[in-house]
């Protein structure tokens, strides 16, 4: 039986697509909509956090683009032959939070909240003490700001790296080359 | 292992220290104490199994304070496979797990196909199901031999990967790679079955679970054996859950829980098998669990040899779908779609 989210606290809107439901929430009260997910609903398993950077989404080509020799230009992205321009996205990085019921009548549902950059992200360390790790990953990766998190480190990068290498204006082959004789 | 006593839990009636560590810190007490001898440990070779660094603070033979730095295996596939196309990008999958290779090549093909809505013939379904639970076998092997070679169990090791080299063989009979083969093709299989691989298969079904016996044999009543794995790395079935853990590790935490059984994906919902659950949670129960798993895994392989149908191995859509070879040669559309393809993976 599909289950209600319409009484989810801070509930922007729910969207179905590929037999996938997803709930857009309000930043600001995504703990609440957690514990609500988790509590009410029986959402106690976090699966991933999935953060995605939208940065160009909408303007040609920025998705689906073929690198050229000399690597992309993310200045003038190419058009690719768009038939028509995807729809816009709300802000500019989406954080995902893929949640899973176990229990016998098992559900899956993705919470889902908009940011631009520098917008805090609470913590959700609380609801789901998994989501530790997967914070500081989509800091790290992604630098996405989140806020009360106990311990927001760099966690797959090294600590005096700099800039958050997925994001979309992170060039690729862009870090220095160590000991390579130029420094 | 010490825990510091006066750190916080993840939640109530845990073992877990918040904020999950990959910092262990000495405790107060030894701070001072210039008997503690910082060791660093690894990191490992990207070749062998794994690469962890720790930074382990040792008060004589007792660790009481570790520092894990992960990441070394990181190296930006995100990155790398948001610039390919899909069609360019499949070859990256099965890279991220380089033991489990099949099963990252399947989750990318199926996503797509989930996107673009193709329907994928049932020979290419039973055979994706077939050559997932041989790299389950490999995979668990792997891991198997490994573990067992930490604990000093060099034997064991060579027996693993000499089944594991059967797994691979089968693998590159099928696919013509050993590893990473990139026969998953979305809409279903790079090239039909080549003939010859049933029989070998068959084989391999015949002697995997003797195989499997003799590692028993090796291991399970080796005291050195259950001493290294018996109540060692507790993880309870919350803490499991809390922690977001799955595969034989929530499995070996006493969690019914197995994506084959309650959410079939391929033919998953067309075989018999069993989905083995231990209750300990330590590293004994999710030895338990692999073992198992790979008898399971065996009699998956023997229900899916007697079952793969005939018929066409690949979806028919010329979109997506590379034409036959030997159209190229003759049909300006075939030459066009597949250089769209190719080129750009978005249809002609």
């Amino acid at each position: 039986m599909p289950l209600n989210y319409r009484r989810v606290p801070g509930l922007v809107e729910i969207l179905e697509a590929h037999g996938e439901t997803t709930v857009v929430v309000d930043p600001a009260r995504l703990v609440e909509a957690a514990q609500y997910l988790r509590d009410e609903l029986g959402f106690n398993f976090l699966a991933d956090i999935a953060a995605a950077d939208y940065l160009g989404w909408g303007n040609d080509g920025v998705s689906g683009y073929i690198g050229t020799g000399i690597g992309r230009d993310i200045n003038r992205p190419m058009t690719q032959g768009f038939q028509s321009l995807p729809t816009p996205k709300p802000k500019r990085f989406s954080v995902s939070y893929h949640l899973l019921a176990l229990s016998e009548d098992h559900v899956r549902v993705r919470l889902q909240v908009w940011v631009d950059e520098g917008e805090p992200v609470p913590t959700v360390v609380a609801v789901w003490p998994t989501a530790d790790w997967h914070e500081r990953e989509a800091w790290d990766l992604m630098g996405i700001d989140i806020v009360g998190h106990p311990n927001l480190e760099r966690i797959l990068m090294p600590d005096d790296w700099e800039g958050h290498p997925l994001r979309k204006d992170y060039p690729i082959g862009g870090e220095p080359v160590r000991f390579s004789g130029e420094e | 292992m010490a825990i510091a006593p006066e750190r916080s839990k993840i939640y109530d009636g845990t073992r877990i220290p918040s904020p999950i560590p990959t910092v262990l810190e000495i405790p107060e007490h030894l701070r001072d104490n210039d008997d503690i001898l910082s060791v660093n440990f690894g990191p490992n070779h990207p070749s062998t199994h794994g690469v962890l660094r720790l930074v382990v603070d040792l008060d004589g033979e007792e660790v009481v304070g570790v520092k894990a730095v992960i990441g070394y295996l990181h190296t930006g596939f995100e990155k790398s496979m948001e610039q390919k196309t899909w069609w360019k990008a499949i070859t990256y999958a099965p890279r991220m797990d380089y033991v489990s290779f099949q099963y990252q090549e399947l989750c990318f093909v199926l996503a797509i196909e989930k996107l673009l809505g193709i329907e994928v013939p049932p020979r290419a379904t039973w055979m994706r199901m077939l050559l997932s639970e041989l790299n389950r076998i490999h995979s668990h092997l792997v891991w198997l031999g490994t573990a067992a070679l930490e604990l000093g169990a060099i034997s064991m090791f060579w027996y693993c990967f000499r089944e594991r080299d059967r797994v691979l063989d089968l693998f590159e009979l099928v696919a013509g790679y050993r590893m990473h083969t990139r026969y998953f093709q979305v809409g279903g299989l790079a090239e039909d079955v080549p003939p010859g691989f049933f029989p070998e298969c068959a084989k391999f079904v015949d002697l995997m679970p003797r195989a499997i016996d003799d590692y028993e044999g090796l291991v399970d009543r080796s005291p050195i054996w259950i001493e290294r794995t018996q109540g060692v790395g507790l993880l309870s079935r919350e803490d499991a859950i809390a922690l977001g853990q799955s595969g034989p590790v929530l499995r070996g935490s006493g969690v019914d829980w197995d994506l084959r059984r309650r959410e079939p994906y391929l033919a998953y919902d067309q075989v018999d098998f069993r989905v083995p659950v231990y209750p300990a949670g330590d590293v004994y129960d999710r030895y338990r669990v692999r073992m198992d798993e790979m008898r399971e895994s065996v009699k998956i392989v023997d229900q899916a040899l007697r079952r793969v149908p005939d018929g066409p191995w690949i979806a028919d859509d010329r979109k997506v779908v590379l034409p036959p070879r030997h159209e190229l040669h003759t049909s300006m559309e075939s030459l066009i779609h597949h250089f769209k393809i190719v080129a750009r993976s978005r249809g002609a």
